[in-house]
């Protein structure tokens, strides 16, 4: 059984369709790559997978239980979901470390002893052992976004969401960050990608989706869609991009 | 015969109102003082003169027209052969009767009529105007001869402004409701001690209530009667300190359930509370102002101006 | 040798071509202001007195005497504005946050809470506070109420609370809104509430960003807190006013004015400064 599974998922705003029919299915510890052009529904799939964003029709489900049912109580199971954003991720006035807590205190109701130990060790895992008192202000913007993936796994999430989480920063920062994907990656964690960064998804995707006018136009192994699409359009946005 | 004469009087009068404008702009816009070294200046000084002659002349038998004889008052008040009075916006009864001075109804309105007449005024000489409590006492030329609107004569206000002899002594009434007399209130200076009192703020009662009564708490302030009035119907405060005709007024028209409890008389030895005119300091026309008034007080024409305008408190307890 | 003469005359040395520029350029500057400020003083000191009313202005406003003697109970006057301020000014800050989250309710069922936001603050900010006091301060009383409850001090401060909350909702409601939709979505995609995501990550920041704006809502507010004279209690004010009438003098409303700047300018200094550093933060 998939880990996670989208059945014929819609998603509209108003009369602009965001989600056409989407289907997909990711498996245990797969990293999974959405690319395409902006605007072309990665970002929405993923807030929808979140449950921050309603669906219209389709089904999500988690470990083969529906979570897009309306009515749901959403935060238990966004609790099991983490997801890093492009930008504006972590919370000013907290410190690293606060950021981090935040959500295994108030979700999880554990208590600030219990969790130094762990989120000191999840700092380290991540060589930002030296920045947990800083504020994001005093982060550089890499550090920053690394940061985030750890306030993210700190609620031992069963799959990450990364929405573009290189896009807004400096080309000498990006490695970084990329760098903590590869370890996750190696560790087993189950992921989707929306990326720009088409050498990253080459080398360590296992399936690779290019989004296409709010559909999933065509899917696949990375070797072969990079190396030999099937559809035009596809080929022509890797011309453009690669 | 009479009617040529009251037409040729008109006619004087008419030339009378001409001379009196050059008087009144050549007073008003003298030529500039550097004017008179030049050669223009001089003739113009000599014309000056001239009319400045005529002005007096003019103005001596003018007012023997109006007044019909020689006044104290000439050339004193603002405007010639014009007793300007200000008093309050709105001014209240029983001092003015329906806000409307010009009927000569209401104590003070009655009295100021009575002074014009002393001072050599006809009736329709008498104009009025309005004033507050601030602007009668804020510094720079005022727009009234005199203003009359319960000022009490007190040393401290004096020493900014100047007053007239008294017209009035007024008793000093307590204003209450017949719940707060219900609750057992009397006309006791020990009893009085115990209520929440307001007071106009702008008035002289405050002091006295300070001075006299000593309330236990301090009194609330207000920025006029129907504040007061308007307190003491929320039951906010139990007794307000006011002058005995506004007392009775507002006891009887505005309070509901309104109740005189007691007055402090009118000849208690300390603090008379007198009401007099008010002047801008240094007016001289308060000098005949003042003969005016202490010969209406002789001649009785002042209480017979009280006793018709102002009601007898006969049935208000004095307090003890 | 040849940069050394470049160094225009009365400049320190060591400067870079452009910081000698801005210095002079600053001293040009600096003279002219202070010349103009001169004058102007000048103009006021040496021209006002000669006015012909200037004497009776003087005695009316700016007696000495009426000043040292009416002073020390203004000042025993104002405690009470500071008591008043002291009671309503946290009461303002609680009732406007909640008015502001009534705001900011999503829910379809709280419907009614949002609207009930919106209508309070449209009315209390549409109204002049002093009449909001009259209405209040005498007409609630009026009902009936027993004593203490009719306490033109306890009206009266509910009248200054619910208008200057409506103001504060209005405030903090802008600094809710002036934090990044991607903050919410980051808190609750952490599995926090609406209501945790609001009280741990919103508010805290939007609270901080409005602070100077709220802090000069708080210093109208004490110049406001006179305004209850109207309807009894004796504050610095009405104080000022009785020793107006009892002394036909203006000098103690110069006397209330000099107090109340003692404490409103540096308090408007303040908010000023906090208003700077959180630009230069965001900046």
């Amino acid at each position: 059984m998939a880990k996670l599974a989208l059945q014929s998922v819609t998603k509209s705003f108003g009369d602009n369709i965001v989600c056409r029919g989407i289907d997909l299915s990711v498996d245990e510890g797969e990293m999974v790559c959405l690319i395409g052009a902006s605007g072309s529904g990665k970002s929405t799939l993923l807030r929808c997978i979140n449950l921050l964003e309603p669906i219209d029709d389709g089904r999500i489900l988690l470990d083969g239980v529906d979570i897009s049912e309306p009515g749901l109580d959403p935060q238990p199971i966004r609790a099991r979901i983490g997801i890093v954003f492009q930008s504006f991720n972590l919370f000013p006035h907290m410190t690293a470390a606060e950021n981090v807590m935040l959500a295994p205190r108030r979700v999880l109701g554990k208590s600030r002893e219990t969790l130094e130990a762990p989120v000191k060790a999840l700092f380290d895992r991540f060589d930002l052992g030296q920045r947990m008192q800083h504020y994001p202000d005093q982060l550089s913007g890499g550090q920053q976004q690394r940061v985030a993936i750890i306030r993210a796994l700190a609620m031992q999430p069963e799959i990450m969401l990364f929405d573009e989480i290189t896009s807004a920063l400096d080309p000498e920062l990006v490695g970084e960050v990329l760098d903590v994907l590869r370890q996750l990656r190696t560790e087993g964690m189950t992921m989707i990608l929306a990326t720009h960064e088409m050498a990253f998804a080459r080398e360590l995707a296992d399936k690779v989706c290019f989004l296409d006018a709010s559909r999933i136009l065509e899917e696949g192994p990375p070797e072969t869609l990079f190396s030999n699409p099937r559809e035009d359009r596809t080929r022509a946005f890797l011309k453009r991009v690669l | 015969m009479s009617l040529r004469l009251r037409k040729s009087r008109a006619g004087l009068s008419l030339t009378h109102g001409f001379v009196q404008m050059l008087c009144w702009s050549l007073d008003k816009f003298p030529p500039p003082s550097n004017l008179w070294t030049t050669q223009q200046g001089r003739t113009i000084r000599q014309m000056k003169t001239v009319i400045t002659s005529a002005c007096l002349l003019a103005a001596t038998s003018s007012v023997a027209l109006a007044a019909g004889h020689g006044s104290c008052a000439d050339g004193l008040t603002l405007e010639e052969n014009v007793l300007t009075i200000a008093t309050g916006n709105p001014a209240y009864y029983p001092w003015v009767l329906n806000d409307a001075p010009e009927s000569g109804e209401g104590y003070e309105a009655a009295v100021a009529y009575a002074i014009a007449e002393e001072l050599g005024f006809e009736a329709d000489a008498v104009k009025w105007v309005r004033t507050s409590f601030d602007e009668a006492i804020q510094p720079g030329a005022k727009d009234f001869d005199f203003n009359m609107q319960q000022y009490s004569i007190t040393p401290e206000r004096e020493q900014m402004v100047d007053f007239s002899l008294p017209y009035y002594t007024s008793a000093m009434a307590v204003l209450t409701t017949k719940g707060v007399v219900d609750a057992g209130a009397t006309a006791t200076l020990d009893s009085l001690k115990g209520l929440v009192w307001g007071a106009d703020a702008n008035t002289t009662a405050l002091p006295m209530l300070t001075e006299i009564v000593a309330p236990e708490k301090d009194p609330l302030l207000y920025g006029d009667n129907t504040d007061v009035t308007a307190a003491m119907q929320a039951n906010q405060i139990d007794a307000a300190l006011f002058d005995l005709p506004t007392a009775l007024y507002l006891s009887a028209v505005v309070v509901e359930g309104g109740v005189l409890l007691g007055q402090f008389p009118a000849e208690r030895s300390e603090n008379p509370d007198q009401f007099g005119l008010l002047f801008e300091e240094g007016n001289p026309l308060r000098d005949c102002v003042n003969t005016a008034i202490t010969a209406l007080t002789e001649s009785g024409k002042l209480a017979e101006i009280e006793a018709t305008w102002l009601q007898e408190a006969t049935g208000v307890p004095v307090i003890e | 040798m040849t940069d050394q003469t470049s160094v225009p005359r009365g400049s320190a040395p060591g400067l870079t071509r452009r910081q000698a520029y801005e210095q002079r350029l600053r001293r040009r500057s600096n003279t002219l202001a202070a010349g103009s400020t001169l004058a102007v003083v000048l103009a006021v000191v040496v021209l006002v007195p000669l006015a012909p009313g200037w004497d009776a202005v003087k005695r009316s406003f700016f007696n000495g005497q009426v000043f040292a003697k009416t002073f020390p109970g203004l000042l025993d006057a104002f405690l009470m504005n500071v008591a008043i301020f002291l009671w309503c000014a946290p009461i303002i800050a609680i009732l406007g946050l909640v008015i502001a989250l009534f705001r900011d309710v999503r829910s379809p069922a709280l419907y009614p809470l949002r609207l009930f936001g919106a209508i309070y603050t449209d009315v209390f900010r549409g109204l002049p506070v002093i009449l909001v006091i009259y209405l209040i301060g005498f007409g609630v009383p009026g009902l009936g109420l027993p004593r203490p409850w009719n306490s033109p001090y306890v009206w009266g401060s509910l009248a200054l609370i619910l208008v200057y909350a409506a103001y504060v909702a209005e405030v903090i409601r802008s600094g809710i809104d002036s934090i990044h939709h991607s903050q919410r979505a980051a808190a609750a995609s952490l599995g926090l509430s609406d209501g945790e995501t609001m009280r741990y990550v919103v508010l805290p920041q939007a609270i901080r960003n409005v602070a100077p704006a709220n802090m000069n809502l708080f210093i109208a507010l004490q110049k406001d807190v006179a305004l209850l004279s109207f309807i009894g209690p004796v504050e610095v004010f009405r104080q000022a006013g009785v020793y107006k009438s009892l002394l036909a003098n203006f000098t103690p409303y110069v006397g209330a004015a000099v107090i109340f700047l003692a404490l409103t300018i540096p308090a408007t200094r303040y908010a000023d400064y906090l208003m700077n550093k959180q630009r230069r933060r965001q900046s």
